[in-house]
C-alpha cells in the first residue's frame, strides 16, 4: 500500500503513533502488561488492549476496511465498554427494538421502506463516517444511511421485509459504535426545528439591517444643502421596503412572546420589545408616507438583529446542553429474561411483565421488578435503592425491590408486582410530588421584569402627553424615542448571554446544567448537602488495607492467592481483591467450592485455603485468631489448613477530590452536610475524614427529604449531590441539585445538573462559574441600569437625536455581551 | 448623483434576491451539517468499499 504517502502528516503521524507497542492499535489508550491481543492490519501485527477493541479491529480488517486505520486522524472511541462488540451475537435486548409497537414509536413508514433517526456515539472523525456509512450500505436491506456529523445523527432507510433495526445496531457494535434510536416527537427534534427557524430569522433580520444602515448613514452625515429631497425620499422608501422582512418575519418571537404574555395577563419582556418595535415601524411609515419627521429604520431593524442574536446564543447552549443529556439517558427499554413453561427463556420489556411471571436475572444485572426469590438465596446490592453500601444476601421466599442489582449468582425471580405499582414507580411519585413544593425564583424574575416594564410604558405614555401639552409635533418622536432607547437591550442581553455563556463553558468542563436557575440559585445556596454512596465514595469497594497475619508470608503471595480463589466470583468484594492483584502473575485453583453467605475454598499448589468471613476460616485454620483489630470496613480473612493468613480490609473509597471540594464550600462559608442510607459508623467515619460536621446515617428516601424541607422551612437554601434512585425525591426538592454522571439515570432526569465527566470537583467548579456569572450579570445590569438612568431622561426631554441613540443602544449592547463572553474562558482547573 | 436613483432600487432588489437564495439554501438542508462535507471530501470514493476489492 502506498497510499499512506499522499495522506496529510496528522494522518500518517496516528499511524505511526499507533505502531508504537505501548498504546493500542484501535483506541490508543495504553495496553496493559501481559496482555496479548493482536490483530494483523496489512502485514503488520498491532497490539491492542482488550478484546472489545481486538474483535472491532477484526471486524473492520475482515470486512476490507482496514484503509479506515490509514485514514483517520484520531484514535477511535474504545470498545472496552461497548457491549455486544466481542463475538457475533445479537445481544438479546437489542431486539425489543424490533418489536412493531417500539418501532412505531420511533420509525415511520416510506413506501415500502421504514425510516428512522438513529444517535450514534464514539464518532472522532472523517473516517468513522466512512466507515459507518460504508458497514451499513453492505448490509441486506438498508436502502440508504446518511450520517449527520454535526449532530452525530444518522438517517436510516431501511427494507423491513429484509433487516431489522437490531442488525444495524449490532452491526455498528462490531465495529466499535454505540447506537440506539432517537425518538423523534422528542424535544430535541423540537429544538432542532426552531433553531433553523431562529436562525433563518436572525440571517435576514442581519442582511435587513445591514442594507438599512446603507441607507441611513448618508441622512445622518448630510443636511438639506447636499441631499435633496428626492433622494432622502427615495432613501426612506428602501429602507421602508427593507425592514418590512425584519418585522414582519424575523421579529416574530417578540410579537408571539408578547400575546403570549398579555394573554395570560402578565407583562414580559417581550411586551416593550414589540411595542418598541410596532410603535417605531408604524411612526417611521407614517413619516415616509408623510415626507416629513424622523424615521428609526436603522435603529428597529438593530433591535431585531441583536436580540435575536442573544436568543440564538441562548438557544445553541440549550441544544448542546440538551444533546449532551439525551447521551446519558440510554434509550435501552428495561428488560428481563422471562422463563417460559417449556423452560425456554425470551426477552421481553419491563413494562410487560405479569405478576406470576417468572425471571431469571443474571450476575450484575439489575432486577427489573419487584418479587419474591425462588430456589436459592441471592447477594443483592442495594445501594441505588437505600444507599447501604454493603451487598446482602436474601434467602429464597425474601421480597427484593425493583432497582436492586444482583452481585452474586444468577437469581430466580417470581414477579409479585407489575412494573407500574413497583417500588421504583413509588420513588419516582414521590419525587413528582415533591417538585410541586419547590420555590419558584424565575417567578421573582419575571414579577420584577413586569414592574420594570409597567414602569416604562407608562413614563412612556406620560412622556407622549406632556409633549402634545408643550410641542405637539414632536410627541410622537419623543416617546418613540424613550421606548427605542430604553429598549431593554441590555437588560434583556445581560443575563440570558451570561447564562449562555457560562452553561457552554461548564458543558465543555463536564457539568451539564439542565435548569436555566442553577447557577444563580447555587450561588445563594446556603446548606450543600452530599449523599455518601457513589457521591462522597467511588460506590465500589476498593481494597484499603492488606494485614498479613502469618510470617512467612508476603503481602503479594497473600493477594495472589486470594485473587486464584475469587477469580471466578462476581461478588463485589471479590472484584476489589481481583482489581488489587491484577498486576500479579495469577495462580492455578483446583478443587473449587463455594459456600453461600461464607466464603470460597479450593486448592492452590498443593495446599487447600479458604477465604471469606472470620468463623468461616476459622473452622479451617483452627486455632481463633488471637487479635482482631476493630478496623472500618469489611474484613475478608484468608487462611490454610494450619495458620490465618491475612486479613484484607475493603471498603468503599472516597473519592480523592471529595475532601478539597468540601473544604472549598465551607472556606466559602456554606453549611456542607452529609445524608445517607448508609450506617451512622460509616457515615461518622467517612464524615470526620472529610471534616463535615453534620453528618446523619440511616436515612430513607422519605427521611431525607423531610430533612431537607425543615432546613428549607427555616429559610436554608439547599443543594442537594446525590446519586442512586432513592435520591430522585430529594434531589427534585432540593432547591438546586447534581446529580452524578454515573450514577441511576432517574436521578438525572430530577436533578438540576448533571456532573457528565464523573468528577465531584464539577460541582465546586460550578459553584465558582456562578459566582463569577453572578459577578458579570450585576455588572451587566449595574451597567443597563446606568444607561437606562441617563438615556430614558435625555430621550424624554427630547435631547437624543436618532443617531445617537442608536448609537448608545448598540455600543451598550455590545459591552454586555463582551462582558458574559468573558466567562466562557474558565480559568484552568487545579 | 442622478445613478443613485438606478443603484437604491437595484439594492433593494439585490438584498431580496440574497433572502430568496438563503432561504432556499436552508429548505435543501445547505446549513444542516457544517463539518461533515468538509471531512468526507478527504475520502476517496473509489476504494475500501468492502470484500469485493480486498485483493485490490
Amino acid at each position: 500500500m502506498t497510499a499512506s504517502l499522499s495522506l496529510p502528516a496528522s494522518v500518517v503521524a496516528v499511524g505511526s503513533e499507533a505502531a508504537s507497542e505501548a498504546d493500542c492499535f484501535h483506541c490508543g489508550l495504553p495496553v496493559p502488561p501481559d496482555t496479548h491481543y493482536r490483530v494483523r492490519v496489512q502485514e503488520r501485527e498491532q497490539a491492542l488492549c482488550c478484546p472489545g477493541c481486538q474483535a472491532v479491529a477484526q471486524t473492520i480488517v475482515d470486512s476490507g476496511f482496514a484503509d479506515y486505520y490509514q485514514t483517520r486522524s484520531s484514535f477511535s472511541a474504545s470498545a472496552r465498554e461497548v457491549p455486544g462488540s466481542v463475538g457475533d451475537l445479537i445481544p438479546e435486548a437489542l431486539r425489543l427494538f424490533d418489536a412493531e409497537e417500539e418501532q412505531q414509536r420511533y420509525a415511520r413508514a416510506a413506501g415500502n421502506l421504514r425510516e428512522a433517526v438513529f444517535s450514534v456515539e464514539g464518532i472522532r472523525c472523517a473516517a468513522c463516517v466512512w466507515l459507518i456509512e460504508r458497514r451499513l450500505a453492505r448490509l441486506p436491506g438498508v436502502a440508504e444511511a446518511s450520517m449527520n456529523v454535526a449532530s452525530e445523527r444518522l438517517h436510516l432507510r431501511w427494507d423491513p421485509a429484509l433487516c431489522q433495526p437490531s442488525q444495524v445496531l449490532a452491526g455498528l457494535r462490531q465495529i466499535g459504535y454505540t447506537a440506539y434510536p432517537c425518538d423523534p416527537v422528542r424535544q430535541a427534534a423540537q429544538l432542532q426545528k426552531s433553531g433553523k427557524k431562529l436562525f433563518r430569522q436572525v440571517f435576514i433580520a442581519g442582511l435587513c439591517m445591514m442594507q438599512v444602515m446603507m441607507y441611513a448613514a448618508p441622512a445622518y452625515m448630510s443636511d438639506a444643502d447636499t441631499m435633496d429631497g428626492d433622494m432622502a425620499s427615495l432613501m426612506r422608501w428602501a429602507s421602508l421596503l427593507l425592514t418590512l422582512p425584519a418585522v414582519l418575519y424575523s421579529a416574530q418571537p417578540f410579537f408571539i412572546g408578547a400575546w403570549n404574555s398579555l394573554k395570560s395577563r402578565a407583562l414580559g419582556m417581550d411586551v416593550p420589545v414589540a411595542l418598541g418595535i410596532a410603535a417605531a415601524f408604524v411612526g417611521s411609515t407614517i413619516s415616509t408616507l408623510r415626507a416629513v419627521g424622523e424615521v428609526y429604520f436603522d435603529s428597529v431593524t438593530m433591535f431585531i438583529f441583536l436580540l435575536l442574536c442573544s436568543r440564538y446564543l441562548e438557544l445553541l447552549a440549550r441544544r448542546k446542553a440538551s444533546g449532551a443529556l439525551e447521551g446519558l439517558q440510554h434509550a435501552m427499554p428495561a428488560s428481563a429474561l422471562r422463563m417460559l413453561a417449556d423452560g425456554r427463556q425470551e426477552v421481553v420489556a419491563a413494562g410487560r411483565l405479569q405478576r406470576g411471571d417468572v425471571i431469571r436475572v443474571r450476575p450484575g444485572e439489575a432486577f427489573a421488578v419487584d418479587g419474591v426469590l425462588k430456589e436459592c438465596a441471592a447477594t443483592v446490592d442495594l445501594s441505588l435503592l437505600t444507599g447501604e453500601s454493603r451487598p446482602q444476601t436474601r434467602q429464597p421466599g425474601e421480597s427484593i425491590p425493583g432497582g436492586a442489582v444482583n452481585a452474586g449468582q444468577a437469581a430466580l425471580l417470581q414477579v409479585t408486582r407489575p412494573l407500574a405499582d413497583s417500588t421504583l414507580s413509588a420513588l419516582l411519585r414521590l419525587a413528582e410530588r415533591a417538585g410541586q413544593a419547590k420555590p419558584r425564583i424565575a417567578q421573582w424574575a419575571d414579577q420584577v421584569a413586569a414592574w420594570f416594564v409597567l414602569a416604562l410604558l407608562l413614563l412612556a405614555l406620560g412622556v407622549f402627553i406632556a409633549w402634545n401639552v408643550i410641542d405637539p409635533a414632536r410627541a410622537w418622536p419623543v416617546a418613540i424615542a424613550v421606548l427605542v432607547v430604553s429598549c431593554p437591550c441590555a437588560l434583556s442581553l445581560a443575563t440570558p448571554s451570561v447564562l449562555a455563556a457560562a452553561t457552554d463553558a461548564l458543558v465543555r468542563r463536564g457539568v451539564l446544567v439542565v435548569q436555566p436557575h442553577v447557577l444563580e440559585t447555587l450561588h445563594r445556596a446556603s446548606h450543600i448537602v452530599f449523599d455518601k454512596t457513589g457521591t462522597l465514595t467511588v460506590g465500589q469497594p476498593v481494597l484499603q488495607a492488606c494485614s498479613v497475619l502469618s510470617p512467612d508470608l508476603t503481602r503479594e503471595r497473600a493477594l495472589q492467592v486470594a485473587a486464584a480463589l475469587e477469580g471466578a466470583s462476581l461478588h463485589p468484594l471479590a472484584r476489589a481483591l481481583l482489581v488489587a492483584a491484577s498486576d500479579l502473575p495469577g495462580l492455578q485453583v483446583t478443587q473449587l467450592q463455594s459456600f453461600a453467605g461464607q466464603g470460597l475454598q479450593g486448592e492452590v499448589e498443593g495446599c487447600v485455603y479458604r477465604i471469606g468471613s472470620q468463623e468461616f476460616v476459622q473452622a479451617l485454620a483452627g486455632k481463633p485468631l488471637r487479635q482482631v483489630s476493630s478496623v472500618d470496613g469489611t474484613q475478608v480473612f484468608l487462611g490454610n489448613d494450619s495458620a490465618w493468613l491475612a486479613c484484607f480490609t475493603i471498603e468503599d473509597a472516597v473519592r480523592p477530590e471529595a475532601a478539597s471540594v468540601v473544604a472549598r464550600f465551607q472556606a466559602a462559608g456554606k453549611k456542607v452536610m452529609l445524608l445517607s442510607g448508609d450506617s451512622q459508623g460509616n457515615v461518622s467515619r467517612i464524615a470526620a475524614q472529610l471534616g463535615i460536621e453534620h453528618a446523619l446515617g440511616g436515612q430513607s428516601p422519605h427521611d431525607k427529604l423531610e430533612r431537607v424541607q425543615y432546613l428549607q422551612s427555616n429559610g436554608a437554601v439547599v443543594a442537594m449531590v446525590g446519586d442512586g434512585i432513592n435520591d430522585a425525591a430529594v434531589l427534585k426538592a432540593a432547591d438546586v441539585s447534581f446529580a452524578m454522571g454515573g450514577g441511576a439515570a432517574l436521578a438525572q432526569v430530577h436533578a438540576d445538573a448533571v456532573l457528565v465527566s464523573g468528577r465531584l470537583s464539577g460541582v465546586w467548579q460550578t459553584a465558582d462559574c456562578a459566582r463569577r456569572a453572578m459577578l458579570v450579570i450585576s455588572q451587566n445590569l449595574a451597567w443597563a441600569s446606568l444607561y437606562n438612568l441617563l438615556a430614558i431622561p435625555a430621550a424624554a426631554l427630547g435631547w437624543l437625536n436618532p443617531w445617537l441613540s442608536a448609537l448608545g443602544m448598540s455600543l451598550s449592547s455590545a459591552l454586555v455581551l463582551l462582558n458574559a463572553l468573558r466567562l466562557a474562558r474558565l480559568p484552568k482547573e487545579d | 448623483m442622478e445613478a443613485l436613483y438606478i443603484l437604491i432600487p437595484v439594492s433593494v432588489a439585490l438584498v431580496f434576491l440574497a433572502v430568496w437564495i438563503f432561504l432556499r439554501a436552508t429548505d435543501t438542508g445547505q446549513f444542516d451539517d457544517l463539518k461533515g462535507p468538509g471531512m468526507r471530501i478527504l475520502q476517496d470514493d473509489d476504494r475500501g468499499t468492502g470484500r469485493d476489492n480486498k485483493e485490490t
